[in-house]
């Protein structure tokens, strides 16, 4: 059994960990505010996870890169994107791309739904199986951002005028808000809500 | 705190005694889980780590502040290399085609898409250089053992709050990716801001790597409480050693 800060009447600083008594309001060493257990964090793991997923399906309808060559004129989108590398044999940069871009945002929803939902339900999951969940979750959203930076140098890279030049497609905007929004879903998760009982 | 092996665990009773007799300012709570601890005394190689969840808290890797401070301007300085020189060359068919890393972040500067190249220039040079000078900020006041200057903790709570946001490592995975796409299209040579990047991305995984926050945040602490004519100014971890003696 472990002593947290709640039982021992006191409130912890998540940011730089220092403890104090109960009815402080802002931590006097880094002037963060406290809170024992953020009472509206849910919501607000709920309200960035949907925005995130509403725009993650423009994400994928519309087209990423926009290619024009003298005599032709392509749009990919994400997936068409994999698929290009892979028929020019780059099986690795596609399947980072992969990773990054479809691979990590849908697990992403999934884990945060299910640790959202099983901080309520309880028992889906160990303690600490959903604790090492939510640092994976933590660790790894960033780098979906990826996709938008490959087309960042690709438009501003190819530029042949009338020859061929990349263009960045709409869905580089869903794509950097969704993830952007599913890394606030996570921040905005308490995850000392999954060892309280 | 766990020390790793060599200490078994304290009984609960134990365990609740101390956290209970032990003054406020020494103890943590783990951000991930809210268990108590009293702070451990470290050596410079040891790490403690939560009992329950087994997060990493305090890691006491390098006291030497001048060792941060060197790398964070280390790397400001690559980024202004990297933001001023030219990054990438394009050639095909005796046609040039130069980007820049700010022609990289104004790759969506046209239309609708503006907002975007906004968020680009934060992600990968804005915020990257903003974090590195509030350390710096943070620290190198405290360096000759002085106070820190006004709103130090929250400076460094910010510098903390940024680090998700700070992409440069993810650019130039993306960078990479970029690279192999154009490669059947045309030849492609890095120039010396490509050079300067991935320097910046290795001095900042450095840097990232010999901070301990625990051990700035009680230097902060202590420091701030010393100008005031508080405290007696034994718990800085960051204090410079007694004359004679080799840190
Ligand atoms: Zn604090
Ligand atoms: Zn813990």
């Amino acid at each position: 059994m472990t002593v947290t800060a709640r039982q021992a009447g006191l409130v912890a600083c998540t940011r730089c960990g220092r403890v104090w008594p109960a009815d402080v309001h802002t931590c006097a060493r880094c002037g963060a505010p406290l809170s024992s257990r953020d009472p509206g964090a849910l919501q607000r793991v709920w309200a960035w996870w949907i925005a995130g997923l509403v725009v993650y399906i423009p994400a994928n309808v519309y087209p990423m890169l926009i290619t024009r060559t003298l005599n032709y004129s392509s749009e990919a989108t994400i997936l068409g994107g994999v698929i290009e590398l892979l028929s020019h044999g780059d099986v690795l940069v596609a399947l980072v791309v992969f990773v990054a871009s479809i691979l990590i945002p849908v697990g992403k929803f999934i884990a945060i739904g299910f640790l959202a939902l099983s901080v309520e339900k309880r028992r889906w999951m160990s303690e600490h199986g959903q604790h090492r969940l939510h640092a994976v979750v933590e660790f790894i959203g960033r780098w979906s951002m990826i996709d938008v930076f490959v087309v960042a140098i690709l438009a501003s890279l190819v530029r042949f005028d009338a020859v061929a030049t990349i263009n960045p497609g709409i869905a580089a905007v869903s794509f950097a808000l969704s993830v952007a929004f599913t890394m606030l879903a996570a921040q905005s998760f308490d995850p000392r809500t999954i060892w309280d009982d | 705190m766990r020390r790793p092996a060599d200490t078994a665990p304290l009984p609960d009773r134990a365990k609740m005694a101390a956290v209970a007799g032990a003054p406020l300012e020494r103890l943590r709570a783990c951000p991930h889980c809210d268990a108590l601890h009293v702070l451990p005394d470290l050596g410079p190689r040891e790490r403690a780590s939560c009992s329950r969840c087994h997060a990493l808290l305090v890691a006491p890797r390098s006291r030497a502040l001048s060792r941060i401070i060197a790398l964070a301007l280390t790397a400001l300085i690559l980024m202004a290399a990297a933001v001023m020189m030219p990054f990438l060359d394009l050639t095909e068919a005796g046609m040039h085609s130069r980007a820049s890393v700010m022609d990289a972040v104004m790759a969506f500067s046209r239309g609708a898409m503006a907002p975007l190249s906004i968020a680009v220039g934060a992600l990968i040079v804005v915020i990257p250089a903003l974090r590195l000078a509030l350390v710096l900020y943070v620290l190198a006041p405290m360096l000759g053992g002085g106070a820190p200057w006004p709103r130090a903790g929250q400076a460094f709570r910010l510098a903390n709050a940024l680090k998700p946001w700070s992409m440069a490592e993810i650019f130039m995975i993306g960078v990479a990716v970029a690279l192999v796409k154009v490669a059947g299209l045309a030849s492609v040579t890095p120039g010396p801001a490509f050079w300067a990047f991935c320097g910046l991305v290795l001095v900042t995984v450095l840097h990232d790597n010999v901070m301990d926050n625990e051990s700035i945040w009680q230097a902060i602490e202590t420091r701030e409480k010393a100008a005031r004519g508080e405290g007696d100014g034994k718990t800085d971890p960051l204090a410079a050693p007694p004359r004679g003696v080799r840190a």
